[in-house]
């Protein structure tokens, strides 16, 4: 009986999918400055991601990428499916490392920020400059020069505002942990 | 065998120094009907938490003793196994809806617990129909109005068919006549079900229109007196821990009564007026006379407002009203009949169809639609009714502070306007705490010190009392009232006849056409056209 | 005023009576074929067949006219970047080079390019109708069941339910809170200049996102005390069971694709190429 409820994903994990996945999409919609590229927007949503994928692990920062990204594509009546696919890459990748950050045991301190910002800027750069235009071409033949700009240009302004808004948000949160035992009335 | 038993139980909360209960031993047999009452931040909700099960399974923290429900021990039985046996109707009704629509939110358990769909589909609508929301059923939960909405929470526990039902404040966001509606249907379900029913509540007065087997009185986390609501009326126990008596009891004290020889001191439609009458009358020849009235000069006019969230269902259509420099104004209506709506046409955070709103800043007139909310809000506080709209901050101190800071003062002043009204709210205690380890009623203590500490000219409080006890709310409305001597104009949107008999010089009543009634406290609460269906 | 994902209309077509599963994999299957098939003639096929089904799905031209406009900014603009990056990527697909305009200098124009690049535009207009159709017909509650019933965990499934739901509430907490802000002493309307605006936005997202994690809180707690995850499996109270015309739609999406898939054989390969 209650093994039952420790299978798959737990309770938290599913509202904070949902949660995060409405989060995203929003600022994709409304939260995105256009570079002059076609199609790549300095885009706040990356930097959610990234803090939602640190703090709700890989499962969680795939699927919240990949449904935010897909959702608020739909809109718009294409799916552009491999960056879909990639946002969702990158959420899981990020998420792999949760429990090496630890942000929920809180501070989070120079070096979890160095490493952090070292990861996302990896991770970011994989993904759009060789992940995404890499499928592009070979999914939807469309031309190397041009995917691969739209993705070195995706891929910095990504890292920019991961770098920016995930790690403003991961210092808030650890800082806004309360430490076990800490609060007394003065 | 009991329904439910408390045995030497602790509870810490992992983030706390100290424990927030201490010591707890209860027994409720099963069938039982009892009321929880105790002030603000007492540990009501913790209490709660145990007997359903949230503590210790998604709650951290350090219980010791035991709990049990049946002969089941909360910390071994699963929380899936105790929600069948106790239903919970959680004290903030916004945030256990979960379904896209009312139908879908009342099958969630069944859902869960995998019934087949057409029994599920029967089941919802039998529930709905009893509870009275059969027509609402496919409309999305966040458009019910606050009753609707209680009744949707209701329906989905009620459905479990568990023995225990919990009510976390039912009646904080309700005005008078629905929350004894509500009252009502509860003992309905009671009489008809035989289940064990635990209301928290720190409305008594309103909880007592129902018979209740047992009063539980709290405070600081302890269980100071476990009564009868006639003994509870008789003693002063109420008072003691900062508690309003039922206004009945309080004239009856007042005019000298002696309790103990009232007979049905808990049902006041059982009192036996006739005998009580020649004393009642003769307190009420010596109460004093209201002061009269001062001439007073506009500071705010709204003419001819019209407004609607859509096009078919205007709310107002034609609004006129003035509030006066000095006013301590007392805005009252039934839910959803548009008070909310028309101080968020004031400060800005609505554009009103047609009509205007016009400031009288010093000789000069301003059209507030030449204002940005922000502009507005230097002139004009607004206290949201739902707190949690309006923190921003995880510090309390950040918090109460951020209207300051924001407008330029130095640190030294901040943390002195800061502290000072931090201890007026009674919250100086936690200052250092971060907002989500508050309870709901200091939560919204939270927010009115934030706007306070800004001492704008014009202040609007939206249900400022909701879920405060009595002492709290006493010491706010104390400050109020200085403030509004000092020449600050208020108006607050209240369903608490208390409060506005009490505090208010000036009462409106709002009505579905618009201003029913503008007069004296008194003089409204005389009128039964306007104050029957408000009480 | 909060902005609605699914512009869901409830009428009473054909297709808003397929179960919200048969429509998703009807979307999927074609938006996957069509994204790997270049070839013209079953692309523009498909675009036809599915603008007839957005008229039987009763849309009316105001319920989409944004959308649509957005669509075609956003096309027109990415062929055009196609152009200037690879104006001869045509004559490198297609093997040929039929010279309309220039000769020798960097921009020239040829019938190749200008087919590949139909092809494109059909390419990004050929799902936008069934896009249209699926969000308007399908009710997100019947949705999220029709999820789990083809194969993806309930869990999942739910939390799509959830994004969903919450779009329009995080959108107006968005709101509050940016409004609450504004009392407390921002200046955020058209008042302020870009960049306090910009500062302002950054300043909410930051309560928003906490905001956020405590309801994700409360909403898993008011979940658990209803015993979601019990079991393996759960019942939806808005499930909706197989019809014949969920059955015959699938049938008829199963042979475009595997149409689709002939047609590869018969061009050798993903391309038709008319040129040769
Ligand atoms: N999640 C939490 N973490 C830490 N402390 C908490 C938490 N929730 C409540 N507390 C503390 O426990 C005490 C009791 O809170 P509780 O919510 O039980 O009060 P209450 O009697 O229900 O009050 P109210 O009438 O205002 O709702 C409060 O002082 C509060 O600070
Ligand atoms: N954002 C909204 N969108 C659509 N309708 C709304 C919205 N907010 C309120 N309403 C509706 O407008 C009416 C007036 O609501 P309002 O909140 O002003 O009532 P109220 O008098 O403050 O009620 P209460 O005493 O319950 O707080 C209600 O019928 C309500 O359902
Ligand atoms: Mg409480
Ligand atoms: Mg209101």
């Amino acid at each position: 009986m209650q093994k039952q409820s420790h299978r798959g994903l737990s309770i938290r994990t599913v509202v904070a999918i949902g949660i995060g996945a409405a989060i995203v999409f929003l600022l994709k919609r409304f939260g995105s400055v256009p570079t002059g590229v076609p199609n790549t927007n300095i885009d706040t949503s990356y930097g959610f991601l990234a803090f939602f994928a640190s703090l709700f692990g890989p499962i969680a920062g795939f699927i919240i990428g990949f449904l935010g990204h897909m959702l608020n594509d739909l809109t718009y009546g294409t799916p552009w499916w491999t960056w879909v696919f990639t946002t969702g890459i990158f959420g899981g990748v990020i998420g792999l490392f949760w429990k090496r950050f630890d942000v929920e045991g809180g501070n989070f301190g120079v070096k979890k920020i160095v490493s952090f910002n070292v990861l996302q800027v990896i991770t970011n750069l994989v993904a759009w400059v060789l992940l995404a235009p890499t499928l592009d071409i070979l999914v939807y033949s469309e031309p190397a020069n041009k995917v691969y700009l739209q993705g070195i240009v995706s891929g910095i302004s990504n890292a920019i505002s991961t770098g920016v808004i995930g790690t403003i948000l991961l210092v808030i949160y650890a800082a806004s942990r309360t430490k076990r035992g800490s609060l007394k009335r003065e | 065998m009991p329904a439910i038993t408390f045995d030497h139980v602790n509870f810490q909360y992992e983030s706390q120094a100290e424990p927030t209960l201490h010591d707890i031993n209860l027994t409720i047999h099963a069938g039982e009907k009892v009321l929880i009452a105790g002030p603000s931040g007492s540990g009501k909700s913790t209490l709660g938490n145990l007997i359903n099960g949230s503590i210790p399974h998604s709650i951290k923290g350090h219980v010791t003793g035991t709990v049990r429900i049946g002969d089941q021990d909360t910390q071994d039985a699963s929380l899936f196994d105790l929600s069948l046996l106790v239903g919970t109707v959680l004290q903030d009704p916004d945030s256990q809806f979960i379904g896209l629509t009312t139908a879908e939110d009342i099958a969630f358990g069944l859902e869960n617990d995998r019934v087949a769909r057409p029994e599920m589909h029967q089941r919802v609508e039998e529930w709905a129909t009893r509870l009275g929301i059969a027509a609402q059923l496919h409309q999305s939960p966040q458009e019910l109005s606050g009753g609707q909405k209680q009744r949707d929470a209701m329906a989905g526990v009620l459905i479990d068919d568990g023995d225990i039902l919990l009510f976390d404040e039912p009646l904080a966001a309700l005005d008078p006549a629905s929350g004894r509606k509500s009252i009502a249907l509860i003992d309905k379900l009671h009489q008809q079900l035989h289940n064990t029913v635990i209301i928290i509540e720190h409305q008594i007065e309103d909880v007592l229109t129902r018979p209740v087997d047992r009063v539980i009185l709290m405070a600081d986390g302890r269980i100071i007196g476990d009564l009868t609501p006639a003994e509870l009326l008789r003693s002063n126990r109420l008072q003691q821990i900062g508690l309003r008596e039922p206004l009945y009891v309080e004239a009856l004290r007042y005019a000298g009564c002696d309790l103990n020889q009232v007979d049905h001191i808990e049902d006041i439609t059982a009192l036996d007026t006739q005998a009580l009458a020649p004393t009642l009358q003769h307190w009420q020849d010596g109460a004093a006379a209201t002061p009269p009235t001062v001439a007073r000069t506009p500071l705010l006019d709204v003419t001819d407002l019209h407004f609607g969230y859509n096009r078919h269902t205007p709310i107002f259509d034609g609004l006129n009203l003035t509030i006066n420099r000095g006013d301590m104004l007392a805005l009252v209506g039934r839910n959803g009949v548009g008070k909310s709506t028309l101080s968020q046409i004031i400060t800005g955070f609505l554009n009103p169809a047609a009509g205007h709103l016009t400031y009288h800043d010093g000789d000069q007139k301003v059209d507030l639609a030449t204002l940005s909310v922000k502009e507005r809000a230097d002139k004009i506080g607004y206290i949201m009714q739902d707190p949690n709209q309006m923190i921003s901050q995880v510090m309390i101190r950040d918090e109460v502070g951020l209207g300051l800071r924001l407008r330029g003062l130095d640190d030294d002043t901040i943390t002195k306007r800061v502290d000072d009204t931090l201890k007026i709210c009674g919250l100086y205690p936690f200052r250092n705490w971060p907002i989500n380890a508050l309870s709901f009623g200091q939560r919204k203590r939270v927010t009115i010190a934030s706007i306070l500490v800004l001492q704008p000219e014009l202040l609007i409080l939206d249900e400022p009392t909701a879920g405060q006890d009595w002492r709290h709310y006493t010491d706010m409305m104390t400050f109020l009232e200085q403030l509004n001597q000092q020449g600050i104009t208020m108006m607050f949107i209240t369903h608490d006849m208390h409060l506005m008999l009490e505090y208010a010089n000036r009462t409106v009543v709002l009505g579905d056409q618009g201003v029913m009634l503008d007069a004296r406290p008194s003089t409204v609460l005389a009128n039964p056209e306007v104050s029957v269906p408000l009480l | 005023m909060s902005f609605q994902l699914f512009g869901f209309d409830d009428q009473d077509t054909w297709l808003h009576h397929l179960s919200g599963a048969t429509k998703l994999l009807a979307f999927l299957g074609l938006s996957i074929i069509a994204m790997i098939s270049y070839d013209a003639r079953f692309l523009a096929a498909i675009t036809i067949m599915s603008l007839i089904l957005f008229k039987q799905a009763h849309i009316t031209w105001r319920q989409i006219r944004l959308v649509t406009k957005f669509i075609l900014f956003f096309s027109i603009l990415n062929l055009l970047a196609v152009y200037v990056f690879s104006p001869e990527y045509g004559v490198h697909l297609y093997g040929t080079r039929h010279l309309i305009l220039g000769s020798t200098g960097y921009f020239t124009l040829t019938q190749e390019q200008l087919f590949y690049e139909l092809n494109l535009t059909l390419k990004y207009i050929v799902t936008v109708p069934l896009a249209l159709i699926f969000l308007m017909t399908t009710n997100p509650s019947e949705f999220a069941s029709s999820l789990n019933k083809v194969g993806l965990s309930y869990k999942v499934s739910y939390s799509v339910a959830l994004a969903l739901r919450y779009i329009p509430d995080v959108q107006s907490e968005y709101h509050q809170i940016s409004l609450a802000q504004q009392a407390r002493g921002y200046e955020l309307s058209r008042k302020a200049n870009l960049w306090q605006r910009l500062q302002g936005a950054g300043k909410i997202l930051i309560p928003l996102v906490f905001a956020s994690l405590d309801r994700i809180d409360t909403v898993s707690r008011a979940m658990e005390l209803r015993r979601f995850g019990r079991y393996r499996k759960r019942t939806w109270y808005m499930g909706r069971d197989f019809h014949a015309s969920d059955w015959l739609t699938l049938l008829a999406t199963v042979l475009i694709i595997i149409l689709g898939i002939a047609l590869f054989k018969v061009n050798d390969g993903r391309f038709w190429n008319p040129f040769r």
